[in-house]
């Protein structure tokens, strides 16, 4: 039979460690995750409003950042980010007289910045979309009022914002998640690259990269709970009494 | 410039590559995620149960951990090794690639052309059932070209990402466009240049795809053209 033995296989591994090592994977791939959905709402924030607000300059430059990030593959603005600072970062450390680079902290943070970065170019979009979303009515209310410029973004355009922008940042999420595993290629210990070199020294790819594909899948299916909890809560007060 | 003139071709014979499992898995995944969008919205429930539960596995995990899967993790099963057919596709890396991508992109697909059959009117499909057409036909001449035409915008960003889902064959020694990308950064570490290079052909099939998407919808939406 070619399928493994995973019963008595599966004690071994617990032996050497492996669950515990795909915990902690699991857990960098969600630090990953968060930071640069964070670097990714900061750029997409900037960028929307500077879309919306129809600065002119400036928006060319998003609007070629965006077209740029979206079209080129995530995997080559990894490796952008990666080649062109690996070797920054070795010149210096040779510099100082140090040997290597300190790998773990560096792969992280060239990750964060790399997928930071794509996440920025869609949520620019999803962030544009939900102030242009935002009922015309209740601006014109709010200049009726007499309400200054700035009192009324942040009053009722930018909470209203916020609550329309969530869908959309679901789905960045999600994708964002997904391509966390991308990072591997630059050897970071997340869950992707642990799952690797498991399967790689005990020579069971089948089990390692199934448990992968099943924590990855417990993420997202958690991460919609989540999202569908944050939705129903910023929209309680539009449902109909 | 003789950075350009050693890298452009490599690049160039890595765009053959890039687009053949492109387009071999847009293809094989637009009759795949058809069928799964069938099973969807037929009354069936394991059909539907099935065509759910691939479409939330496949969305809702990493396409490079789907790859490795195949490829590594069929490896390991001796029955794949042994069987002709099984590792012609499993064993070699384009094919292989070709295969993942075409099941992913099959799950997305599906959800596209499932949005696209729900909006189709029901009066249409009333109308057709009361002129006497049989279900495959109705199938075929109304709800079918409806759906598509709802559906291509939609579709044709699904064929884009396909096609930058296609790098991630480089991660299984396959010589792509990326592939070639990052053997040239690293040998030669003009790394923003050969990125220029390589993100300047992607943009360009890019925009080839698009200017083909905008002449499909124009052309599907000429009976709605005043």
């Amino acid at each position: 039979m070619g399928i493994p033995y995973v019963g008595s296989a599966f004690w071994e591994l617990w032996e050497a460690g492996w669950p515990a090592a795909i915990l902690r994977g699991a857990s960098v791939t969600l630090a990953i995750g968060l930071c640069s959905i964070c670097l990714g709402i900061v750029i997409g924030t900037i960028g929307g409003l500077v879309k919306w607000a129809r600065l002119f300059p400036f928006t060319l430059a998003i609007d070629g950042y965006t077209t740029l990030i979206r079209g080129v593959p995530e995997l080559l603005v990894i490796y952008l980010l990666f080649f062109s600072s690996a070797e920054f970062v070795s010149q210096v450390t040779a510099a100082f007289g140090y040997g290597g680079a300190d790998d773990s902290a560096y792969g992280f943070v060239v990750g964060t910045v790399a997928i930071g970065v794509i996440s920025g170019a869609y949520s620019v979009e999803v962030v544009r979309g939900a102030l242009v979303a935002v009922p015309r009515g209740h601006i014109e209310a709010g200049r009726a009022l007499g309400l200054s410029r700035g009192r009324i973004f942040r009053r009722i355009i930018a909470p209203q914002m916020l609550r329309l922008a969530v869908p959309g940042m679901n789905n960045i999420w999600q994708s964002t998640m997904k391509d966390t595993a991308l990072i591997s290629v630059v050897g970071l210990q997340e869950l992707m690259r642990i799952s690797s070199i498991g399967a790689g020294s005990t020579r069971q790819p089948l089990l390692f990269y199934a448990v992968a594909a099943v924590v990855y899948l417990g993420i997202t299916i958690v991460s919609q709970i989540v999202f569908g909890v944050i939705e129903r809560i910023l929209n309680k007060s539009n449902r109909a009494g | 410039m003789e950075l350009i003139q050693l890298s452009m071709p490599l690049l160039l014979s890595g765009l053959l590559l890039t687009l053949k499992i492109s387009i071999f898995a847009v293809v094989i995944g637009f009759f795949i995620g058809l069928g799964l969008a069938i099973a969807r919205i037929s009354g069936s429930f394991m059909l539907a149960a099935f065509s759910q539960g691939y479409s939330s596995v496949f969305r809702g995990t990493p396409l490079m951990v789907q790859l490795f899967l195949f490829y590594y993790g069929l490896g390991q099963l001796s029955f794949i090794r042994d069987s002709a057919l099984a590792w012609w596709v499993i064993g070699d890396g384009v094919r292989c690639a070709i295969l993942v991508l075409a099941l992913n992109s099959a799950a997305y697909t599906s959800e596209i052309l499932r949005g696209g059959f729900m909006s189709v009117p029901k009066g249409a499909l009333e109308a057709a059932r009361a002129c006497g057409m049989s279900k495959w036909l109705q199938f075929r001449r109304i709800e079918f070209p409806i759906a598509m035409r709802q559906a291509l915008p939609a579709y044709g960003n699904e064929v884009i990402l396909t096609l930058k889902g296609s790098s991630l064959a480089s991660t299984i020694a396959v010589l792509e466009i990326t592939g070639h990308a990052k053997r040239l950064m690293s040998q030669t570490f003009a790394v923003i240049e050969v990125f220029a290079m390589a993100g300047a052909i992607y943009l360009f099939i890019n925009v080839v795809m698009i200017v083909l998407l905008r002449l499909t919808e124009r052309s599907l939406m000429r009976h709605m053209a005043a």
